[in-house]
């Protein structure tokens, strides 16, 4: 089962701190929505007030069109799946499966056969008399997961599902969960601070700062075309140039940096006015060797400080040539020779440019990256 | 060589006096249930078992031990719920003043037993209730729950607050949680609890004395056996006393402690 939830004007207090501001966010029938942020960022809290275990000072939330504010996180068509899993210890997998099922008076056989059914989907059949305590992190987690799809819920709440896994389980673990919720088609909504897992898994993703949405869209949007300062440093490593918006004719705006002044083809006027503060954002992989096709703009020249090779490129250290107190992080080929010293071009696509309101707060791109 | 094999030999008396300290009273209760004469008291005269046939086949003393079995079994249950029902309330909830809800839970193990005898006495005369095993087993239950409740109190944590929401999160009504996911999670201590209960209950002599009128508990009935004088049967009977409280041990050891060390 799945169905649509509605978020208007959701806003909860906790004494003098504002946990969540003012939030309202659409989210379709079967979507895989991801929210993202640090923490304390009041993502966790959101889905607190989704799955009904606070209750929103000011705000409503509507599952499948009804307004949830009086219904108890048992009535609600909603499950969690924990971080902690809290899988009870004492019960089988099967029972474990089967206790949603059994509070809502389904027969033993029917129960049992419907735990199994799931257990398989997740790949754990043949262990349904184990006891929790007898499994790894990684099936524990599916094991939650089965628990928390057996009673069918429209959406279901993961709440950093995949912070307690390994590095390389938890990648595994993505990929079984999108499989998952194509499958079974109910919404999901998961919280994570892993902009990694985000993008890997979301359908749409939900940047959240400080209790504010900071940013909704595709993993593809929020990453090249982010809207914020506060996106485009959360969503990966990005070199920030600040700026200052000079002019605009119907194809091209001019901004001018410390770098000189750049020519960028006009995508989406933001409403820049002359004069405004405003940064380039680009990001590491956007800085290509001169050759090629396409449109090409340059930085001027700059020199390597330092390189380590990370097997798909090389990460080194620039500084320009125009203002050497900036350091700017590029991604070479894997084939490129970095030697300090040397001297390269600072070419790119002026169509991965983003240019965002605002200056960052602090100038070191490097402290950016989350 | 000599210095350590000394310091050796000491530690090993040591050892060997303070055991004989705590056990001797014990081991010569239960030699002297054997004595083969009128007297517990030496010389040994030689085993026999005729004291423990008078015993099981003196059916004051069978009654007593029926009637010490049912208020020990009966107060330690009925405070494990109590228990139970109050550290779930103050674990789980916000409710006012819970430290001193749980200091006032906590309170009566400070009080002697006699205190608490003569005020559970003054209180049932004042409502005219007249003494049987059961107000033994109400001053059984006043003394173990307290017990009972900080044994359960201490063994729930966060992590089983989790597994609550999660069950509840499932569908789970309130006392579906308690009955289906606290209580059997939290087993070991509960347990643990009911069998100590059971022990002190067992063992308790002056709130079972002050309380009880026609039928009594073991210790007041062996109590009323000594007056008359030293008998190898009271001996023997003391015995009996001894073995089942460490049975209760022995059994709270093996089921409750060895399960919760394998988790």
């Amino acid at each position: 089962m799945t169905a649509p939830v509605s978020i208007r004007n959701a806003t909860k207090i906790f004494g003098d701190f504002t946990a969540l501001d003012d939030i309202s966010l659409e989210i379709a029938a079967g979507e895989y929505i991801v929210l993202l942020g640090p923490s304390g960022c009041g993502k966790t809290t959101l889905l607190s007030l989704l799955g009904g275990f606070l209750s929103p000072s000011s705000g409503t939330i509507e599952i499948n069109g009804k307004d949830m504010g009086d219904v108890a996180p048992a009535k609600r068509p909603t499950t969690t799946m924990f971080q902690d899993y809290a899988l009870f210890p004492h019960m089988s997998l099967r029972d474990n499966v089967a206790f949603g099922l059994k509070m809502r008076k389904v027969g033993k056989a029917e129960r049992h056969a419907k735990a199994e059914e799931l257990l398989d989907m997740v790949g754990l059949k043949t262990s349904a008399n184990k006891k929790p305590h007898e499994l790894s992190g990684g099936q524990r987690q599916r094991v939650a997961l089965a628990r928390a799809l057996a009673v069918e819920p429209d959406v279901l709440l993961l709440d950093e599902p995949l912070g307690a896994l390994d590095l390389k389980l938890r990648r595994q673990m993505q990929d079984e969960l999108k499989a998952i919720q194509k499958r079974v088609g109910t919404t999901f909504v998961h919280v994570t601070h892993d902009q990694e897992e985000a993008m890997a898994i979301a359908d749409r993703i939900v940047v959240m700062n400080a209790g504010r949405i900071e940013d909704v869209g595709s993993p593809e949007n929020i990453y090249m075309q982010p809207k914020t300062i506060f996106t485009a440093s959360f969503m990966g490593e990005v070199n920030f140039i600040p700026g200052t918006f000079e002019s605009a004719t119907d194809s091209t705006i001019s901004v001018k940096t410390s770098l000189g002044t750049v020519e960028l083809p006009e995508f989406e006027c933001r409403g820049f006015a002359p004069g405004a503060s405003v940064t380039l954002a680009i990001r590491p992989e956007h800085f290509r060797a001169s050759t090629g096709t396409g449109p090409r703009i340059t930085l001027g020249k700059a020199k390597v400080e330092d390189g380590s090779f990370f097997g798909t490129h090389h990460r080194a250290h620039l500084s320009p040539l125009d203002y050497p107190n900036m350091t700017i992080t590029a991604h070479m080929p894997q084939s490129a020779i970095i030697e300090p010293g040397a001297w390269v071009e600072l070419t790119l696509d002026p169509t991965s440019v983003v240019v965002l309101h605002g200056h960052p707060p602090r100038p070191t791109p490097e402290s950016a990256a989350p | 060589m000599i210095s350590s094999r000394f310091s050796k030999l000491l530690s090993w008396s040591y050892l060997a006096a303070l055991y004989g300290f705590i056990f001797l009273p014990v081991a010569v209760l239960v030699l002297f249930s054997f004595q083969d004469g009128r007297l517990p008291v030496p010389p040994f005269n030689g085993a026999t078992l005729k004291w423990y046939g008078e015993v099981f086949s003196d059916s004051r003393l069978m009654s007593a031990l029926t009637n010490s079995l049912m208020v020990a079994i009966g107060s330690a249950t009925v405070a494990c719920v109590l228990g139970f029902c109050a550290a779930y309330g103050l674990a789980r909830f916000v409710l006012p003043a819970s430290r001193l809800q749980r200091g006032l839970l906590i309170a009566p193990m400070t009080v002697s037993y006699l205190i608490i005898a003569l005020g559970l006495l003054t209180t049932f005369n004042w409502l005219g209730v007249s003494l049987s095993l059961w107000t033994v087993g109400i001053g059984h239950v006043v003394i173990n729950l307290p017990l009972c409740f900080a044994i359960i109190y201490a063994s729930m944590g966060d992590h089983q607050k989790n597994i609550e929401r999660a069950a509840r999160d499932l569908g789970a009504a309130e006392w579906q949680v308690m009955t289906q996911v606290s209580a059997p999670m939290l087993m070991p201590s509960i347990l643990a609890a009911f069998f100590l209960s059971v022990t002190f209950s067992w063992d308790e002599f002056i709130i079972a004395f002050l309380l009880s009128r026609f039928d009594v508990t073991l210790p007041v009935e062996i109590w009323s056996m000594l007056r008359s004088g030293l008998n190898p049967k009271t001996n023997a009977v003391g015995s009996v006393v001894f073995l089942v409280s460490v049975a209760l041990l022995l059994i709270l050891e093996l089921i409750v402690f060895r399960r919760t060390a394998k988790k």
